[in-house]
């Protein structure tokens, strides 16, 4: 219960405080579920996007049924989604009921654009600590510059870049199995 | 069939085949616009600055927006869990198999190269959010003044918490992104 019970307030709180897509959850991802609770190490929560990334469903919510399945089964899996959901339930109902144009307010406007800027700073800690854990040695800093460039400069699917980079993964590894078999 | 579980089909649908994000369920809502006249397409912009102007998932925001619009109360949160159910008997049935799976050679070598994948997809994401939150290309190609091109506030502002974050990191996270929404606030940014 005590777990379940915190999964549901952290993805909660995770939820509240992220603006915008998936990845902008990532700085609260790890340090909730990685540095404060372990659930996750941060090689699962790469594994975890990338699946994300190819199978239905928003990224956000792909990740908390992961989180909350490792942690405890199918029940948690659900109970982290409805946290990770409930704050946009219940601002959103609320904006609905009460503010006409709530996206036009200047306020609104100013105070988002300061959030902006936080989010740059977070996610600039966030990306080079993945970097760090997820880029070892040149054949995987060859996928990371890949992988960037593509999504960056041309419109070919994330679904199609995930599934070249699993396969050249694959290709990479065995080759190295290779290699360190003959060495002995 | 009654309105109320055609939209919550309708949305089940979105979970299942929008793949690869918030965004991805855009051309989903467009859909249900043309095709039922449930809300206009007027409607569904603003419906996408307002999910993006709140906090919480973008595609889990408009759902909850488009449920409310029909349905009141009931039908944000029908709507928003319909949108989710898919993913959650999706990615279970996947941790399950992955668990399963994790020590298998195959699956190790897929992970090696996604790990890097992903970190240079989330690049691109934070090269786009900086772009945008500290520079004002637009202004930058009208007026072709280089000092055009900074947003000098926000740049201050991004010194000011990378400085913060670098004395302090064990902040929250929370508290950074109070810290700047009030700072966007107050100096108006």
């Amino acid at each position: 219960m005590k777990k379940l019970w915190n999964l549901y307030v952290s993805w909660f709180k995770m939820g509240l405080f992220t603006f915008g897509g998936g990845y902008a959850m990532l700085p609260m991802i790890q340090r909730e579920v990685i540095e404060k609770y372990h659930w996750a190490t941060e090689d699962e929560i790469m594994d975890y996007y990338a699946i994300g990334q190819v199978t239905p469903g928003i990224i956000a919510v792909n990740t908390a049924t992961f989180v909350g399945y490792k942690v405890k089964g199918v029940i948690g899996g659900i109970v982290s989604t409805l946290g990770v959901v409930s704050p946009s339930i219940v601002i959103i109902s609320c904006i609905c009921g009460l503010i006409q144009n709530f996206s036009d307010l200047p306020a609104v406007q100013s105070a988002l654009r300061g959030i902006q800027v936080a989010v740059c700073v977070l996610m600039t800690r966030a990306v080079i600590n993945l970097y760090k854990k997820g880029v070892k040695g040149i054949p995987t800093f060859v996928i990371f510059a890949a992988a960037w460039v593509l999504s960056t400069f041309t419109n070919i699917s994330t679904v199609i870049l995930v599934i070249i980079a699993g396969i050249a993964g694959y290709v990479l590894y065995s080759m190295e199995l290779k290699k360190g078999g003959e060495a002995k | 069939m009654n309105t109320f579980l055609l939209m919550c089909w309708e949305f089940f649908k979105t979970g299942l085949f929008a793949v690869g994000g918030g965004l991805a369920s855009i051309p989903f809502l467009r859909e249900m616009s043309i095709k039922y006249g449930w809300f206009t397409l007027d409607q569904l912009t603003t419906m996408i600055a307002v999910s993006e102007s709140t906090p919480g998932p973008i595609g889990v925001n408009m759902a909850t927006y488009v449920g409310y619009e029909m349905f009141g109360i009931a039908g944000g949160l029908f709507a928003t869990l319909s949108l989710v159910a898919p993913s959650i008997i999706v990615i279970c049935i996947v941790a399950k198999m992955l668990e399963k799976f994790k020590q298998a050679k195959v699956v190790q070598g897929i992970f090696t190269g996604l790990r890097p994948a992903v970190v240079g997809f989330i690049l691109s994401a934070v090269v786009s959010i900086f772009l945008m939150a500290l520079f004002n290309v637009d202004a930058w190609k009208a007026s072709g003044a280089v000092m055009d091109l900074f947003k000098w506030k926000a740049i201050l502002l991004f010194a000011g918490l990378m400085a913060f974050n670098h004395f302090k990191p064990k902040l929250h996270p929370i508290f950074m992104i109070i810290i700047a929404g009030a700072a966007g606030l107050l100096l108006g940014f």
